[in-house]
């Protein structure tokens, strides 16, 4: 689903030039679920936002779902990350203005789709996270733990094969992180691959695979040791 | 797509009303402003015969005597009766008319006299000016040559005393003279009144049109300029008097034409010379009604002023415009990094911010359009002779509304380009 090669980003002002990744490696299959970790400025953001044509990268290759993005157009990036990418993120970041029938919606309107297509795909996203009596309100007016749930709805309405979380539950009391957490097993259950950026070892660990990067390197955590593994994700000097 | 910006630029102004009443206002303000100046400016520059604007000349000779000094070596204006009627009997032009306005008691049966405005002109004045002929028709030469009692009354004057009845074959007495009633004119009004710009220049016309020889054999009186350059004891309008109070006009089919004719008044011009009439060299005019309104400045130069203000009032509304609508759009960084994460192209961006700059545009020209109406009554209540003619014709309500819809769009440009620059990676994350 996403395979990444050799890739760099380098961010340069007039002073400073900063290597947020590093010969970056990292392979992940059809319908995985992986949990990216690593301390804050390890390069964990960086690496969402190229995973998610967010933001261009240095050098190397990104293939998604067997295209190679490197070189691609703006608009080719837009059109492909509204076609197999779906978002969730810390803050929700939901449309104040929109009710959540028209947040969902967003993506859609992007697509192209009929105006009955549209609706059938929002009205079925909104009740599969059991939003389905609540479309016309706002997103004030919901709790956290129904706005990441809008937020799900709303990177799922499209029908997308890659699932990119950024702290999903970061903003959220650890009941709600539950039931967030467990619908994104659910849906990873129906064939959505996931990658999910989080801090928490918790969320990490219900996780089938964990990528720890650290100072721009991933490592995948599948082929250490126990003990090499806990050293690595505890920060150990030399481990 | 477009109705899906259309109706999220038009949430986006109802969510946000104190910022969109500040725009439209600031908006409204600089379109109702230029609007109202330019539509005065329109009326007092609209070509009033647009049909043969370029076939009508305005003849000007120069009679002045060679002590006169004129600095911008123009001839006068008007010209002499001795040089009307002699252009007049040559008839060296397709239609010709002399023309200069006058007023005398009026009186029909037993009613009370009425002191009517007039002109006092020659036969081709009417098809020459397109004046429409209700009932009847205008009078010939042979009118013009035996100084017939004859007279057309305007639509005006014929619904006053005939109650608009067709009143041809009707008496009315001028001056205490029976006079035959031969035409009815249609209703006419040129604005403005371009063949005669030395009186009222905007409004009612004339009411009675007399055959100019006849005016003079009556001895009536003239209205308007009369200039006189030595000291005579002749009465000012007779023949012979060293006056200029007469405008001629001619019609002519061509710019060939036009320089024939020319130099057919530089010949005569020459004559006068040898003759002993004229002391100087000729120096001839021959104006089209365009050059005549501008030579005489029908728009005033501050008029001309006025619109620039205005426009550069606008400029100054628009600048604010775009102020208000980058403060705006960059609020919406947040959504627009959403927008974009979730697949919108920067195109996409760009049309729907500019779409709500449009929509701004086309609010905020209503509210010109209305501010118009209400600077242009301001304007029909100035004690100025056009002021009553001031209104906003169906171009000129269509233009204010396009105006404002472009002048919007190319403020939201900038915005709009900015808002589709703002890179969604860093919004995501500061949200």
């Amino acid at each position: 689903m996403l395979e990444m090669k050799q890739i760099t980003k380098v961010y340069r002002t007039e002073v400073v030039e900063t290597h947020a990744l590093r010969a970056f490696d990292l392979h992940v299959g059809d319908g995985e679920f992986v949990a990216v970790t690593g301390p804050s400025g390890s390069g964990k953001t960086t690496f969402l936002n190229i995973a998610g044509l967010l933001e261009n990268f240095t050098g190397g290759d990104y293939f998604l779902d067997g295209e190679n993005v490197k070189g691609m157009s703006d608009d080719a990036r837009s059109k492909l990350r509204n076609r197999k990418i779906g978002f969730i993120f810390q803050s929700f970041n939901l449309i104040p203005d929109l009710n959540l029938f028209d947040n969902v919606d967003v993506p859609l309107r992007y697509r192209g789709m009929t105006a009955s297509e549209r609706r059938e795909r929002i009205e079925k996203a909104l009740a599969d996270v059991g939003l389905a009596s609540r479309m016309k309100h706002y997103p004030a007016e919901l709790s956290g733990g129904q706005q990441q749930r809008v937020a799900i709805a709303r990177a799922l309405a499209g029908g997308p094969k890659l699932l990119l979380a950024d702290e999903p539950t970061g903003n959220l009391d650890s009941q709600m992180a539950r039931s967030v957490m467990e619908l994104l097993e659910e849906i990873n259950a129906s064939g959505t691959t996931i990658v999910m950026v989080t801090h928490d070892p918790e969320l990490a660990a219900r996780a089938q695979r964990n990528v720890h990067i650290v100072d721009g390197i991933a490592t995948d955590l599948r082929h250490e040791s126990p003990l090499r593994r806990a050293a690595i994700t505890a920060g150990v000097a030399g481990a | 797509m477009l109705a899906y910006y259309f109706s999220l630029a038009w949430r986006s102004l109802r969510q946000h009303r104190a910022l969109t009443v500040l725009m439209v206002l600031t908006l409204a303000v600089g379109i109702g402003a230029t609007m109202t100046t330019l539509t005065v400016f329109k009326t007092l520059a609209r070509d009033p015969i647009p049909q043969k604007s370029d076939r009508l000349f305005r003849v000007q000779l120069d009679m002045y005597p060679s002590d006169v000094k004129n600095s911008d070596n123009e001839p006068p204006d008007d010209i002499s009766r001795f040089d009307a009627e002699a252009l007049l009997a040559q008839h060296h032009a397709k239609a010709q008319a002399i023309t200069v306005a006058g007023g005398a008691p009026l009186e029909v049966g037993t009613q009370t006299p009425y002191s009517a405005a007039m002109r006092y002109t020659s036969a081709d004045f009417f098809p020459m000016f397109m004046v429409p002929i209700r009932y009847g028709h205008g009078w010939n030469a042979n009118d013009d040559a035996s100084r017939a009692r004859v007279a057309v009354l305007s639509e005006e004057l014929n619904q006053k005393i005939f109650g608009g009845a067709d009143s041809v074959g009707k008496s009315i007495r001028i001056q205490g003279t029976p006079f035959t009633v031969v035409g009815v004119a249609g209703h006419w009004r040129p604005d403005p009144r371009y063949y005669d710009v030395n009186t009222q220049r905007y409004g009612e016309g004339e009411e009675v049109y007399l055959p100019f020889s006849t005016s003079r054999d009556l001895s009536l009186d003239m209205n308007g300029n009369m200039n006189c350059y030595k000291a005579s004891t002749e009465d000012n309008t007779s023949l012979n008097a060293p006056c200029v109070w007469l405008q001629y006009w001619v019609e002519l089919e061509s710019p060939a034409q036009a320089n024939d004719f020319k130099a057919y008044l530089s010949r005569y011009s020459e004559q006068q010379r040898a003759a002993g009439r004229y002391s100087r060299p000729p120096n001839v005019r021959l104006r089209n009604v365009t050059e005549w309104l501008d030579y005489r400045k029908i728009v005033p130069s501050d008029a001309h002023l006025q619109l620039w203000l205005a426009l550069g009032f606008l400029v100054v509304c628009l600048v604010n415009v775009v102020g208000l609508l980058m403060a705006k759009f960059l609020r919406k960084q947040g959504e627009i990094g959403v927008r974009r994460a979730l697949g919108a192209t920067r195109r996409d961006i760009f049309i729907q911010f500019l779409m709500e700059a449009g929509v701004i545009g086309l609010v905020g020209s209503v509210g010109g359009l209305l501010l118009s109406l209400l600077g242009l009554w301001a304007v029909r209540h100035q004690p100025t002779d056009y002021a009553e003619i001031v209104h906003l014709d169906p171009v000129m309500l269509a233009l204010t509304i396009v105006l404002g819809v472009i002048a919007t769009l190319l403020a939201g440009l900038l915005p709009a380009f900015r808002a589709m620059r703002i890179a969604p990676a860093i919004q995501l994350k500061t949200q």
